[in-house]
């Protein structure tokens, strides 16, 4: 007791952040010696990851939410290094913490790879910053901290962008990335300066209790600005195309904590401004949210399936999970606006519960990817092929990550999916008027994306993992050290329990939609075993009784199959039919082929292209073709139709217009200032 | 009374799945004009396959030799979970249409990931478009059984059952609306005409039998049976969710009597529709499939709307 006490007083939050701090500066410290730099860097960010979990855990038990100020910092009237912790954020802290620890533990292994080619000391420094940010982002109380802490977490996440930056490939990834985020901020900043001009203050709290000061007109506009803002970092089309770029540019455990836990600050603060401060939102504002939800999430993993590098696929499919996280959120804020808190309570705790799924196995299915891509030093998957008899380990965690993110029981994914349906389906029963067709088409809809998700991953763990090997460096690949393993069983070990114990999660999930206003009551009840009741008996499932179910009737079937019905019987092995001709790699199908069909079934949206191109022997007489080229692609339709149009319109007008007050003459621009401070004087005294 | 209509429901679907596929074989050798193989063939098949010695590829990986046993016992539970012969029994733990369409989906992944662990070209293009299809059907089967769901109050599929036998399937237009598509997304599911071959080993067509090429002995026959076993429960979807005529309302042994008897009457209906469609219509093109699956997509909104 006294123990929770001195954790959850301001000396313990405190030493949460300092321990990162010391990881920070104490690797920039060793910088020169790549093995200390790395021990410190990982021995601080591990150190702090596990102390975060238990912070979390205790500040989610407190029965009143937490307030800490840095008096030092906080003499300034409009700053204050303040943070307040209530459910939500104890719960944000929990799953950054969670999977930053199996991503530092996995990290310690991991970094030996990049030992003398690049500085461990300056990617200790940022990948503690980075966790750090990320931290006082979900706890800041001040709306000016928190514009800080969401600076440090985007600065030290682009810098991780370009950490491997003899690649000019990731450079470029990382000026997208660095553009888009910013283009997120600006919008972010007016939407808390409108706030601040309507209700006077920057903290959070006091900005909730004059949350009815601000008209109507003011709450649409901030809504519409911090929904682009923050679907920015969240990876919302159309604002995602940082994303694919930059998650696989950067090393694979920050991969993981990028897609696995930093898009999820732009979820929680979503949930923070719409369903916290802002009560009694209007109905379109979740129609909205549904349907970007809806469009990320079925245009997410159809980009996933033209995808042959494996993290980009990877990257697509966190695109594919916000979209999922967001269809929760969006009937939450259509149930809250029709007054009925206890089924958009439902919507939120789905929304919650796969947050932290998707943290939970995209993190894990990044590190096998890492692993893989380690050992084989190559990200394209048509390199790869039958790498389960070299990596077993890696291949079997991978397989549990790609069924956990398939939705198939009794993993986690199972579980908030089945809830997100469940919410989408009250949607269709409880609400009268013309939405409800909104919630029939994207249950519709994302049954068809987890449809695409489970081929998806059919794609990429049978490239990847099976049948026989594609290219030739793959003999010589070695399993993964001790430390990459023992992250990716933690975290595959995670996606079972979170499904097993898919009951209790939601209960607990409960109480922060409870915390919210949003008591769950009769919409949603657990069993002492662990079966889901929802809205009365509509529906019901139990993930450990189909566990049960399954493992049951696995093991006795087997059992009778191979012990008890003919056990002589001879197993022998030999070579696939090979009609006769040798068996190649190229005989097997490539992920390209694998997804071509699909491609094709949806190349309206798609817009596959397709460039064949031939050199002849002789360019006058083309009858002997020397070699044939054909590249299958997909056209980027959000550069050309929306950033290069933008881009350039930006463009002209500097060019010809603004351009000219740009004469050079240094008389004109004192003449600009003196005019910029007439105007400004005389705008004060009206 | 209970006790026994469990132990039935456990082992009805099991117990009989291969019999439907002997059924549907015979009617359409009939239609062809042959007198085509006793009912029973497919036991023993199955009890040959069963005692055979059996060869696995040497390229191929656990995920092959598991595939056969995580295919068959993903359809036992879901034919636990389905209502056959009773209504009046209760699951509330696996009986869901969305946990009933994710466990199909478990054997459907390993179905595919085993062919394409071969390395053949067969095994992956058959998962390539297995996946395919199945990945399109998955919304049109959510929605149709999600009419019912609707109508009935409940997503379990012991109270859909219930309540449609209570009221009457054909006193809905949507129920029947519903079933129309809910019978594409079947065929589509059970890779049967007019989008699978069953019959075929021709690579232009093949897309189910691809994918287990490379099978002998037991675990083809998990294999076989563990698709009859599909075959089976969507018949039982079919017949107990959307004409539950004659299904047991109550634990008495003149009811549960009835009920088989009308299940098993209700499995021939489906058996013959199956043989006469796939005697009489032509396998389409597998780019028309996604317009097949499209409409019944539609026709499941269309039921939908008429209810809310």
């Amino acid at each position: 007791m006294i123990m929770s006490e001195i954790i959850l007083s301001k000396t313990g939050f405190l030493a949460l952040i300092s321990l990162f701090a010391f990881g920070a500066f104490s690797s920039l410290l060793f910088r020169k010696n790549d093995k200390m730099a790395n021990f410190f860097a990982s021995f601080f960010s591990i150190a702090g990851s596990a102390y975060g979990v238990i912070f979390a855990i205790l500040a989610f038990k407190s029965s009143v939410p937490l307030y800490y100020s840095i008096e030092a910092f906080s003499n300034a009237h409009l700053f204050s290094a303040s943070f307040y912790i209530n459910k939500l954020s104890a719960f944000f802290i929990f799953t950054i913490s969670l999977i930053a620890l199996f991503c530092s533990i996995y990290g310690i292994g991991y970094i030996k790879h990049f030992y003398k080619k690049y500085n461990i000391g300056s990617l200790g420094f940022f990948y503690n910053t980075f966790i750090l940010g990320m931290l006082a982002v979900v706890s800041a109380s001040n709306v000016l901290f928190f514009l800080l802490a969401w600076e440090v977490m985007t600065l030290a996440s682009y810098f991780l962008v370009i950490y491997e930056y003899k690649e000019r490939k990731n450079i470029k990834a990382g000026v997208t990335y660095f553009i888009m985020t910013h283009i997120g901020t600006t919008f972010i900043i007016i939407a808390f300066l409108m706030l601040y001009k309507f209700t006077g203050s920057f903290d959070f709290n006091i900005i909730k209790e004059n949350a009815e000061l601000i008209p109507d007109v003011a709450k649409n506009i901030i809504f519409l600005l911090a929904f682009a803002g923050f679907g920015t970092k969240a990876g919302v089309i159309p604002f995602h195309i940082w994303l694919p770029d930059a998650h696989p540019a950067a090393p694979s455990h920050v991969s993981a904590l990028m897609s696995g836990v930093m898009i999820k600050t732009g979820i929680y603060m979503m949930i923070k401004i719409f369903l916290d401060i802002f009560i009694g939102a209007p109905l379109w504002w979740g129609s909205l949210v549904l349907v970007a939800g809806t469009v990320s999430a079925l245009l997410g993993v159809l980009y996933a399936l033209t995808e042959h590098d494996l993290k980009r696929l990877l990257a697509y499919h966190s695109i594919e999970n916000i979209g999922i996280i967001l269809l929760g959120i969006g009937s939450a804020l259509v149930f809250s606006s029709l007054n009925m808190p206890a089924i958009a309570s439902l919507g939120l705790i789905a929304a919650l519960f796969h947050t932290l799924n998707h943290a939970t196995f995209k993190s894990l299915l990044f590190l096998s990817a890492g692993s893989v891509i380690a050992s084989v030093k190559t990200k394209n998957m048509e390199k790869y092929g039958g790498l389960i008899k070299f990596l077993p380990y890696t291949a079997f965690f991978f397989l549990i990550g790609a069924m956990a993110i398939s939705a198939l029981p009794p993993f986690n994914g199972f579980a908030s999916e089945w809830l997100t349906f469940q919410s989408l389906f009250s949607g269709a029963s409880f609400i009268s008027n013309n939405i409800k067709w909104l919630f029939i088409l994207s249950a519709g809809l994302l049954a068809l994306t987890s449809g695409l998700a489970l081929a998806c991953f059919v794609k990429a763990f049978g490239a990847t993992f099976l049948a026989r090997q594609r290219s030739e460096e793959i003999k010589n690949v070695k399993e993964s050290s001790f430390s990459l393993l023992f992250g990716m069983a933690a975290l595959a070990g995670l996606s079972l329990a979170f499904g097993l114990f898919s009951g209790k999660v939601s209960e607990l999930l409960a109480e922060v939609a409870k915390n919210l206003n949003m008591p769950s009551g009769a919409a949603m009840a657990v069993s002492g075993s662990g079966t889901i009741f929802v809205n009365n008996g509509f529906a019901s499932v139990s993930a450990p009784a189909i566990f049960f179910a399954l493992a049951f009737a696995i093991f006795a079937s087997a059992i009778i199959a191979i012990y008890m019905i003919n056990k002589n019987q001879k197993v022998s092995t030999g070579r696939t039919w090979d009609c006769g001709t040798d068996l190649t790699p190229r005989m097997e199908i490539t992920t390209t082929g694998f997804s071509r069909s699909i491609i094709m079934i949806f190349k309206g949206v798609l817009r596959p292209s397709k460039q064949i191109g031939t050199e002849y022997r002789d360019a006058n007489m083309r009858y002997f073709p020397e070699s044939r080229t054909i590249v299958l692609g997909i056209a980027d339709i959000y550069r050309s139709y929306i950033y290069s149009p933008l881009n350039n319109f930006i463009e002209n007008i500097s060019e010809k217009h603004i351009k000219k007050i740009q004469s050079g003459n240094i008389n004109a621009y004192i003449l600009y200032i003196f005019l910029a401070l007439l105007a400004l004087l005389f705008a004060s005294t009206i | 009374m209970e006790f026994l209509a469990w132990i039935i429901q456990l082992l009805i679907i099991p117990a009989i799945s291969p019999i439907f596929v002997g059924i549907i074989r015979k009617i359409k050798a009939k239609f062809q004009n042959r007198q085509g193989a006793s009912v029973f063939q497919p036991y023993r098949d199955l009890w040959k396959l069963m005692n055979k010695d059996e060869i696995i590829s040497s390229d191929a990986s656990w995920v092959f030799r598991v595939a056969p046993f995580l295919f068959f016992f993903s359809t036992l539970v879901v034919a636990a979970s389905v209502s056959t012969v009773a209504s009046f029994l209760s699951n509330h733990l696996t009986s869901d249409i969305i946990a009933v369409i994710y466990m199909l989906a478990i054997g459907t992944f390993f179905l595919a990931l085993a062919g394409m662990d071969t390395g053949g070209p067969f095994g992956g293009f058959g998962a390539s478009r297995e996946m395919t299809v199945a990945a399109i059907t998955e919304g049109s089967l959510l929605l149709s059984l999600f009419a019912l769901s609707l109508l009935a109050g409940s997503t379990n599929l012991f109270s859909i059952s219930g309540f449609v036998a209570e009221h009457g399937a054909f006193t809905f237009l949507p129920v029947i609306l519903a079933f129309l598509g809910f019978f594409i997304a079947m065929l589509a599911e059970t890779a049967r005409f007019p989008f699978d071959n069953p019959a075929t080993h021709l690579e232009l067509t093949m897309i189910h039998e691809a994918m287990i090429l490379e099978y002998s002995g037991k675990r083809l026959a998990l294999m076989e049976w563990a698709s009859a076993n599909k075959l089976a429960i969507f018949i039982a979807f079919g017949s107990s969710l959307f004409f539950p005529v004659g299904i047991a309302n109550a634990a008495t042994f003149s009811e549960i009597a009835v009920g088989i008897a009308a299940f098993v009457l209700k499995a021939l209906a489906f058996c013959l529709a199956i043989a006469v469609i796939e005697s009489s219509i032509s396998k389409l093109r597998f780019f028309r499939l996604p317009d097949l699956l499209f409409t019944s997509f539609i026709l499941s909104i269309v039921a939908i709307g008429l209810i809310i």
